[in-house]
């Protein structure tokens, strides 16, 4: 007596009764807060956009000066420091989800997630030290560079 | 299907735009000649024709997202997708000829 061949393609075995399908409401909360900082976000960017790109010079007006002039308020300062911390969140949690569609391998997905991992510790950390430790009057500066209330050198 | 698409394209963008950009403007921790310097290569007319288009990539995400809050949050917001989509390319076009105008005058125009 002869056996037919499993008439199956080949594929992944599906996760079976013993295997966590869903990290509790892990993607819920991510659906969730994709939402909630997405509508926030708009708010923030579109504020940001009009100051640095629209109002006064646009972007030719950008300069070290521009800077100092907003992050002498702490209004700025909080507001770019809730959008740098949204906006990654809600950026790198969007390419977590690019991530899963489109790479098939595990060790594929596994190395991605990693690099983007360490993209958004690093540059959330680089953003945050940079807003709390800035000096709007450094030592040393070229002449001409600073905003107009540093004292004179 | 077609939004579902932008929305992830523009979103691919404009995270990668996100990273250079928080790096740019750690600049400003080195030296204010080096943060201006950098920032300096923004404004020349490639670059500036490019703000446009992350302009753009960002006003069509904002408001491709509010449609899709709209969509699972609404009553009726799976009944109007279709419509709500047409108004988002329809504050797409209003926002952006608010937009354009402006800031090609800042990139292009002498002074």
């Amino acid at each position: 007596m002869t056996t037919i061949a499993d008439p199956k393609a080949p594929r992944a075995p599906r996760p079976g009764p013993g295997r966590r399908v869903t990290r509790g409401n892990v993607e819920m909360a991510s659906w969730l807060f994709m939402r909630i900082s997405g509508v926030v976000l708009v708010v923030l960017i579109f504020g940001h956009l009009f100051v640095n790109l629209v109002a006064g010079g646009g972007v030719k007006a950008i300069d070290f000066a521009f800077v100092a002039g907003k992050w002498a308020s702490l209004g700025w300062q909080v507001w770019d420091l809730l959008m740098l911390w949204l906006a990654m969140i809600h950026g790198a949690n969007g390419l977590r989800t690019i991530i899963n569609d489109y790479a098939e391998k595990n060790a594929t997905r596994l190395w991605l997630k990693v690099l983007l991992a360490a993209s958004f510790v690093a540059v959330v950390v680089l953003g945050t030290l940079v807003i709390f430790t800035f000096d709007p009057c450094p030592a040393g500066a070229a002449a001409g560079t600073l905003p107009s209330f540093c004292p004179a050198p | 299907m077609w939004s579902w698409v932008a929305h992830r394209v523009t979103g691919f963008a404009i995270f990668f735009f996100l990273l250079v950009h928080v790096l740019d403007t750690s600049l400003v921790r080195v030296a204010p000649e080096t943060y201006n310097a950098v920032i300096g290569t923004y404004k020349n007319p490639v670059m500036g024709l490019g703000e446009a288009g992350l302009v753009a990539a960002i006003v069509f995400h904002a408001f491709n997202g509010l449609r899709i809050v709209l969509i699972d949050f609404w009553s009726k917001g799976v009944k109007y997708q279709k419509v709500l989509f047409w108004i988002v390319l329809g504050l797409f076009v209003v926002t952006m000829a608010g937009f354009l105008p402006r800031h090609l005058m800042h990139v292009f125009g002498g002074n």
